[in-house]
C-alpha cells in the first residue's frame, strides 16, 4: 500500500511539519510494503530540485501540481484525483492549520475516514492505525479505518529524519482540473508576520515567569534567555494580574495552552491552573527556590535554587556554547 | 505581636440598603414582567416554584392574570445546584409532600450510624448516638444534584428557570417590594463596561420570594431596609469533598473533637460528617466534610486545612484509602437558629430557607425546612395574589407555627452553650436535648461572628503538607470545583484592603479558596495591604460573616458543583 | 441574504472531561453548553446584519445533536438567530466528522444559505474541520481560522475579505459568496444575551428533523456510515520522574543544565 503525503511549502522551503510527515509516512509505508509519495501544489518555485530533495526524507516520488498556493481546496482536488486514480490507501498531513482543512475536505471528497491531532501512526494487522490524545491529554484514542484513511498530525508530533544518502524523489507532473468553487477564494496577501504580538502558541521554546521573579524587572533576564534559545516569553496569571507582563503571554486555565519542545518555568509554583496550560510540553524544566513547589512533581528537570543567579549564568553559557 | 483584633472594627465599604435597594429604573416597556419572581434556584426556591405551578394549575383565572411568565426563578450559578453544597442527610418529609412517590435522585437511606469522639490524632471513641444525630429514615442526597432535578420538574411544570442570572438589587417603591433587578454582564476588573456590556433588567413581579441561601445578598439588604433583624446571625463554614472509594461505606459517621480544640477560649465549635453515597451502577462514593463555627478566635484556623488534617486520622484514612477525590466545595451554614431568624416578610416579599437561617444546628438539617418554607411561601403568595394584596405577613406566623418553627424553637439554645467550651457546652446541650429544650431555657443570645476577636495562633504548623493523593491544597481544590471565572471579571468582594495583620491572617486562613493573600514583604505587625484574588472565590459566604461582604458576581461565575 | 450558523452542544468547559470508569467510554454526563467558538460565529452573523451592508433576512441556527441540544438552539436564538433547525435521530449517534458534515450539509442545502458560519473547533473532540467537509458537500469555497471578516458589495455580488491564521502568518483572502467560513475566537467579543431575549427564545420557530425528514442516506451516517472506528482508549505513557538538582555551585549547575539541553537537541 502506498501513502500520499502533502508537503506545504513557501519561498522554496518545505514546512518542517510536512517533512516530519514525509518521514513518518515513509516509515509506515515500508511496513505496509509500499512507498510514500509527496504532493506539492504551487507555482514556479516548485523546482525539480526542491521536489527531489524530499527523497532524503523518505519520499520515493514527488507529484508537482500547478495551482494556487496556500489554499486548501485546490489541494483537495489534486489529492482527490491521486487517491482515487493512483491507488493510495492513506494520506498523511503534518501538523498545521492548512492540513486540517485539506484533510477534512479530502475525506469528504473520497469518502474516507479522517483523524486529527494524531501523535503516532503505526501498522497493525496490515492496516494503518493512528493514535491521538483526548480529554486534555489524559487519554489516548486509537483510530482504525474501514477503508481509506487520512491522518492529520498534531503540531510538532512527527519528527523529520533526513538521510542525505537516500535517492532523490522521482518528480512527476500532474495536471488537475480544479473545481469551480476551489478557485473562487483569491489570495490577496500571504503569510504576513505580525511582529508586535508573537504567537506563543507556535514557539518551540518558551521561557515562562511567575511570582518568584519578584518584580516585573525579572522578565528582562527571561527575555534574554528566551533570545538565546530562540524562543518566546510566557507568564502566569498571577504576574499578568499584577501587571508585570501582558495578557497575550498568559498560560493556563484561563490563558493559552501550549506544547513547545521546551518549557522553562522560572519562579513558577506549578499550581494546576497553570499546569493545564503547559503540561503537554515535551521537556519541562523548572527553576524555583522552594523545593516543595508542586512544579517539581511533573518537571523533567528541576533546579532548586535562586533564579536570579541561575538564569543570567545559563544565558551566558548557552550563548558561549552556540558561538563555539 | 499586636493584641487581638475585632473584625467588626474594620467594616467593609458597603451600605446594602442604600446600594442594593432601589425603585425600578428601566422604561416601562423594557421591564420584564412576571407573576412571581423567586431569587435562588436551590431547594427552597425550587420547592416554591414547583408548589406555585401546582397551585396555579388549579387557579386558571389567577394563572392567566399573571401573564406569559407566571413564575420565574433567578439563579446566579451556571445551573441550579451549581452553587449548592451540603452533607447531606435529608428528612424526606418535604419532597414526599411535594412529589409523592417520585423517583428523585438520592444515595440511599441511612442504615446505620456512629458518632465518634476523637480525643487525638490517632484515637477514636465510639459514643452512643445522641438523639439529634439519629437519622433513621433519612436519605443521603447531594443537594447540587437534587436541585438540578427540582429545576427540571419546575420547568416541566411551566416555570421559567433563568440560570447565569444574578439578582443584584431589590426593587422597592412606595414601601412595597416590586421585584428584583438582574445583574449586569460584561464589566471589566475595575467595573467599567467592556465592549460587550449588557445591562441587567428590572424584573417586576407581583410577589418576590428570596431564597438565596446562606449569605443572601438581597436578603441582607432587605433585612436592613425593612428592619427585619432579630438576634445577629452566626455562621459556620463547611468544607466538603466527595471521594470514589474501593469499599462502600455502610453507615453515616459524625465525629466531634480533634482536630478542633475544646477550650472555651478558642471558640472552636464543629465536627465532621462522613456519609456513604452508594447507588446501583455507580462506583461507591463518600461525602466527607468538616464544619467549624466562624466565631473562632485563632486567626490561623482554616477549615479546609482542618479537613485535610482530619483525613489523616487512621479511622478516616482507612475509609478513603485507595480512593480518588472527585469533588470539593465549601459553603457557610447559618447557625443562629430560632433567635437569629429575622422577620420573614415585608410588603410584597417573603424569605425562605437558609437565607433566613432555617437550619437546625444540633441535627444538621436544613434542606427539608427550606423546602417546607418554599412551599408555605407559595401558598401564602397565591392567597395574597388572589386577594389582590401585597400583605404577606401571615407567612411569618405560618413558618413559626409549622414544624420548621417547632424544631428551631426546640433547639434554640443548643449551640450557644458551646461558647463555654466543648465539655461544659456539651453537658448543657445534652440537658437541653433531653428536656426538649426546656432546661435550662431562657434566651441564650447569639453573637455576631464579626464581633469575636481574632489573634494569630499556631495552628498552621499542624496542617499537613498536601500530598496530592489524600490531602490537597486550596488552589487545586478550587480547580475541581469547576470555577473558571474570567480573569477580567469585576471584583464582587467588599472588604477593607488595609487591615491589621491579625485580621488579614484570619481572612487568609479562613477562606477555603485562597482569595486573600498577604504580600511577602508585608510587615509582621501593623497594617498590611491585602491581595484579593477574587476570581478564585467559590462564593461560600464566610467573608460575609467575618468582616467583609460578598455581593453577587456576574451570573454564571463561580463553581459548578455537581455532586456536593 | 440568509446566513446559517452551525452550532454544537458540548460539555461545559468547567466539567472535568474523563472516561467513565464504568463504561470505558467518554463520560458525557454533566452540564452542556453552546460551543464557545460558535458564539463567535453567531456574533459575526449579527455584526454583518448590523453593518447594514447587506439585508440579512434571516439568521438560522442549525445543529445536529441529541434531544438536549434544543437548549443550545435556544441559546443561539437568544444571541440573535431568528429561528433554528434541529437534526436529531438516534441513528445519527456515532457519526464521525465526515458523516456529521454530510448530514449538516444536507440540512443546509434545504436552506440555500448565502453564507454558512461556524466556530472553527469544538470543545469536545477537537475536530477543526466540519466547515471543510460541509463546504465540500455544498460545493462552496471554505476558509477556516478566520479572525477577521469584512463584507462589501462587489461588482458581482457580496464579497468577503477575510484574514485567517495559517502556518506562515496571516493570509488575507477574498471570496465571493456563497461561502463557508469557520471563525476563530479572536474574531470578535460575543455579546451577552439580554434577559428578554433569553426568555423569548423558546417562542422562536424550531424545526425538528430526523434522518428521513432531512433526506439523509442512512448508510452514510451514524456508526455504520462512519469510516473511522475509534472506541479504544488507553492511558498515555507515564512520565518518568524528573531529575532534581540542588543548586550549590551555580557554575556547575548551569553546566549540567546545558548538557541536559544538548542531549535533547534543545540548543539550536
Amino acid at each position: 500500500m502506498n501513502v500520499l503525503v502533502y508537503a506545504l511549502h513557501r519561498d522554496g522551503a518545505i514546512n518542517k511539519n510536512s517533512l516530519g510527515a514525509v518521514s513518518e509516512a515513509a516509515r509506515v509505508a515500508a511496513e505496509l510494503g509500499g512507498e510514500a509519495h509527496a504532493v506539492l501544489v504551487g507555482g514556479d518555485e516548485l523546482t525539480d530540485e526542491l521536489l527531489a530533495s524530499l527523497g532524503a526524507f523518505g519520499a520515493a516520488k514527488a507529484w508537482r501540481v500547478r495551482g494556487p498556493e496556500g489554499l486548501a481546496q485546490p489541494v483537495v482536488d489534486a489529492m482527490g484525483v491521486l487517491m482515487s486514480e493512483h491507488g493510495y490507501e492513506y494520506a498523511v498531513f503534518g501538523g498545521g492549520l492548512l492540513g486540517f482543512e485539506i484533510g477534512a475536505g479530502l475525506a469528504a471528497r473520497i469518502g474516507a475516514g479522517v483523524t486529527m491531532e494524531v501523535t503516532r501512526i503505526a501498522v497493525d494487522d496490515g492496516r494503518l492505525i493512528a493514535e491521538r490524545p483526548i480529554l486534555g491529554d489524559s487519554s489516548i484514542s486509537t483510530s482504525r479505518y474501514k477503508g481509506k484513511g487520512i491522518v492529520i498530525g498534531r503540531l510538532n508530533a512527527f519528527d523529520a529524519r533526513e538521510d542525505p544518502s537516500a535517492a532523490p524523489a522521482a518528480v512527476e507532473d500532474l495536471e488537475v482540473q480544479f473545481s469551480d468553487f476551489s478557485t473562487r477564494p483569491r489570495m490577496v496577501r500571504r503569510g504576513e508576520q505580525r511582529g508586535e504580538e508573537i504567537n506563543i502558541e507556535d514557539a518551540d521554546v518558551l521561557v515562562a515567569g511567575g511570582r518568584g521573579l519578584g518584580d516585573k524587572d525579572g522578565f528582562g533576564a527571561l527575555e534574554e534567555l528566551a533570545g538565546v534559545l530562540g524562543g518566546a516569553v510566557a507568564a502566569t496569571r498571577a504576574v499578568v494580574d499584577a501587571g508585570w507582563y501582558p495578557y497575550s503571554a498568559q498560560i493556563g486555565q484561563t490563558g493559552k495552552t501550549v506544547a513547545p519542545k521546551l518549557y522553562l518555568a522560572a519562579g513558577i509554583s506549578g499550581a494546576i491552573q497553570h499546569k493545564v496550560g503547559m503540561q503537554g510540553s515535551e521537556n519541562i524544566v523548572a527553576i524555583n527556590k522552594d523545593s516543595n513547589a508542586p512544579i517539581f512533581e511533573f518537571a523533567d528537570l528541576g533546579i532548586v535554587g535562586d533564579l536570579n543567579k541561575i538564569v543570567p549564568k545559563l544565558t551566558e553559557a548557552i550563548r558561549a556554547r552556540k558561538a563555539s | 505581636m499586636a493584641g487581638p483584633v475585632v473584625p467588626r472594627a474594620f467594616p467593609p465599604p458597603v451600605r446594602p440598603a442604600e446600594e442594593f435597594v432601589a425603585a425600578p429604573s428601566d422604561p416601562e416597556d423594557e421591564r420584564i414582567e412576571v407573576g412571581v419572581v423567586i431569587v435562588g434556584g436551590g431547594p427552597a426556591g425550587l420547592a416554591c416554584a414547583n408548589r406555585l405551578m401546582a397551585l396555579l394549575a388549579d387557579e386558571p383565572e389567577l394563572a392567566a392574570s399573571l401573564g406569559e411568565v407566571p413564575v420565574a426563578v433567578v439563579e446566579k450559578g451556571k445551573a441550579c445546584g451549581a452553587h449548592n453544597l451540603s452533607g447531606a442527610l435529608m428528612r424526606p418529609s418535604a419532597i414526599d409532600e411535594l412529589f409523592p412517590g417520585a423517583d428523585y435522585p438520592h444515595f440511599g437511606r441511612v442504615t446505620g450510624e456512629s458518632v465518634l469522639l476523637l480525643p487525638s490524632a490517632t484515637r477514636a471513641i465510639r459514643l452512643p448516638t445522641p438523639p439529634p444525630f439519629r437519622n433513621h429514615g433519612n436519605v443521603v442526597v447531594s443537594v447540587a444534584e437534587l436541585s438540578r432535578w427540582l429545576a427540571e420538574r419546575a420547568e416541566e411544570a411551566g416555570a421559567y428557570v433563568l440560570t447565569e442570572t444574578a439578582a443584584s438589587s431589590l426593587l422597592v417603591s412606595d414601601g412595597v417590594v416590586r421585584g428584583v433587578r438582574s445583574g449586569d454582564k460584561g464589566r471589566g476588573r475595575d467595573g467599567a463596561p467592556l465592549a460587550n456590556f449588557e445591562p441587567g433588567s428590572d424584573i417586576v413581579a407581583r410577589a418576590t420570594v428570596l431564597a438565596e441561601g446562606t449569605w443572601g445578598h438581597l436578603t441582607g439588604a432587605a433585612i436592613e431596609r425593612f428592619g427585619l433583624a432579630r438576634d445577629p446571625q452566626e455562621w459556620a463554614l463547611g468544607v466538603k469533598e466527595v471521594w470514589e472509594v474501593p469499599r462502600p461505606l455502610d453507615r453515616v459517621i459524625h465525629t466531634l473533637g480533634w482536630p478542633l480544640r475544646t477550650g472555651a477560649k478558642w471558640g472552636e465549635f464543629g465536627g465532621s460528617w462522613i456519609y456513604p453515597m452508594n447507588r446501583d451502577g455507580e462506583p461507591p462514593r463518600v461525602s466527607i466534610g468538616f464544619v467549624a463555627g466562624l466565631g473562632h478566635r485563632d486567626a490561623t484556623l482554616s477549615v479546609h486545612d482542618v479537613l485535610q488534617q482530619f483525613k489523616t486520622h487512621p479511622e478516616i484514612r482507612r475509609i478513603l484509602e485507595g480512593g480518588t477525590r472527585v469533588a470539593w466545595g465549601a459553603k457557610a451554614i447559618p447557625e443562629g437558629g430560632w433567635w437569629a431568624m429575622p422577620r420573614l416578610d415585608a410588603p410584597g416579599m417573603v424569605i425562605a430557607g437558609d437565607a433566613a437561617g432555617m437550619v437546625n444546628v444540633p441535627e444538621l438539617k436544613g434542606i427539608h425546612y427550606a423546602m417546607h418554607a418554599g412551599m408555605l411561601a407559595a401558598e401564602h403568595v397565591v392567597a395574597a395574589l388572589k386577594a389582590g394584596s401585597t400583605d404577606l405577613s401571615a407567612y411569618d406566623g405560618a413558618v413559626r407555627s409549622s414544624l420548621i418553627g417547632r424544631d428551631l424553637y426546640r433547639s434554640r439554645n443548643m449551640k450557644q452553650p458551646f461558647r463555654r467550651g466543648f465539655f461544659l457546652g456539651g453537658a448543657i446541650t445534652n440537658a437541653m436535648v433531653a428536656t426538649g429544650g426546656r432546661f435550662p431555657g431562657g434566651h441564650w443570645a447569639t453573637h455576631a461572628d464579626a464581633d469575636a476577636p481574632v489573634e494569630v495562633g499556631d495552628r498552621a504548623a499542624s496542617y499537613p503538607r498536601p500530598d496530592g493523593t489524600l490531602t490537597f491544597d486550596k488552589l487545586s481544590s478550587v480547580y475541581i470545583s469547576g470555577n473558571a471565572t474570567r480573569d477580567d471579571a469585576p471584583d464582587h468582594i467588599r472588604v477593607r484592603r488595609r487591615v491589621p495583620r491579625a485580621l488579614a491572617e484570619a481572612w487568609r486562613w479562613m477562606c477555603p479558596a485562597g482569595v486573600y493573600e498577604i504580600p511577602e514583604d508585608a510587615p509582621a505587625d501593623g497594617d498590611v495591604d491585602l491581595i484579593v484574588n477574587y476570581t478564585n472565590c467559590v462564593q461560600c459566604g464566610a467573608i460575609s460573616a467575618k468582616g467583609g461582604r460578598l455581593t453577587t458576581p456576574e451570573g454564571g461565575d463561580g463553581p459548578l458543583y455537581r455532586l456536593t | 441574504m440568509k446566513i446559517c450558523v452551525l452550532v454544537k452542544e458540548v460539555p461545559d468547559a468547567a466539567v472535568e472531561k474523563r472516561i467513565d470508569p464504568a463504561t470505558g467510554r467518554m463520560d458525557r454526563s454533566g452540564e452542556r453548553a453552546l460551543n464557545p467558538y460558535d458564539t463567535h460565529a453567531i456574533e459575526a452573523a449579527m455584526q454583518i446584519r448590523e453593518s447594514g451592508v447587506a439585508d440579512v433576512e434571516e439568521i438560522v441556527a442549525v445543529t445536529m445533536g441529541p434531544e438536549t441540544a434544543v437548549r443550545t438552539l435556544h441559546r443561539a436564538v437568544s444571541l440573535g438567530a431568528d429561528r433554528s433547525v434541529h437534526l436529531t435521530d438516534p441513528a445519527l449517534a456515532g457519526s464521525d466528522v465526515a458523516a456529521t458534515g454530510y448530514a449538516l450539509a444536507t440540512v443546509l442545502q434545504r436552506e440555500s444559505p448565502d453564507l454558512v458560519l461556524l466556530g472553527q473547533q469544538s470543545d469536545d473532540g477537537a475536530c477543526y474541520t466540519i466547515g471543510a467537509v460541509v463546504a465540500e458537500h455544498l460545493r462552496m469555497p471554505s476558509l477556516t481560522q478566520v479572525i477577521e471578516m469584512d463584507i462589501a458589495q462587489g461588482p458581482d455580488g457580496l464579497v468577503l475579505t477575510c484574514e485567517r491564521q495559517a502556518e506562515y502568518g496571516y493570509d488575507t483572502v477574498e471570496v465571493d459568496l456563497p461561502a463557508v467560513i469557520s471563525v476563530g475566537d479572536a474574531i470578535n467579543e460575543p455579546r451577552y444575551p439580554s434577559l428578554k431575549a433569553i426568555m423569548g427564545a423558546k417562542k422562536k420557530p424550531l424545526e425538528t428533523l430526523d434522518v428521513a425528514a432531512a433526506g439523509l442516506d442512512p448508510a452514510r451516517v451514524g456508526e455504520a456510515g462512519s469510516q473511522v472506528v475509534c472506541g479504544e482508549f488507553k492511558a498515555p505513557p507515564s512520565k518518568q520522574g524528573g531529575e532534581i538538582i540542588e543548586d550549590e555551585d551555580t557554575d556547575a549547575t548551569v553546566e549540567r543544565i546545558v548538557a541536559w539541553f544538548e542531549e535533547r537537541k534543545l540548543i539550536a
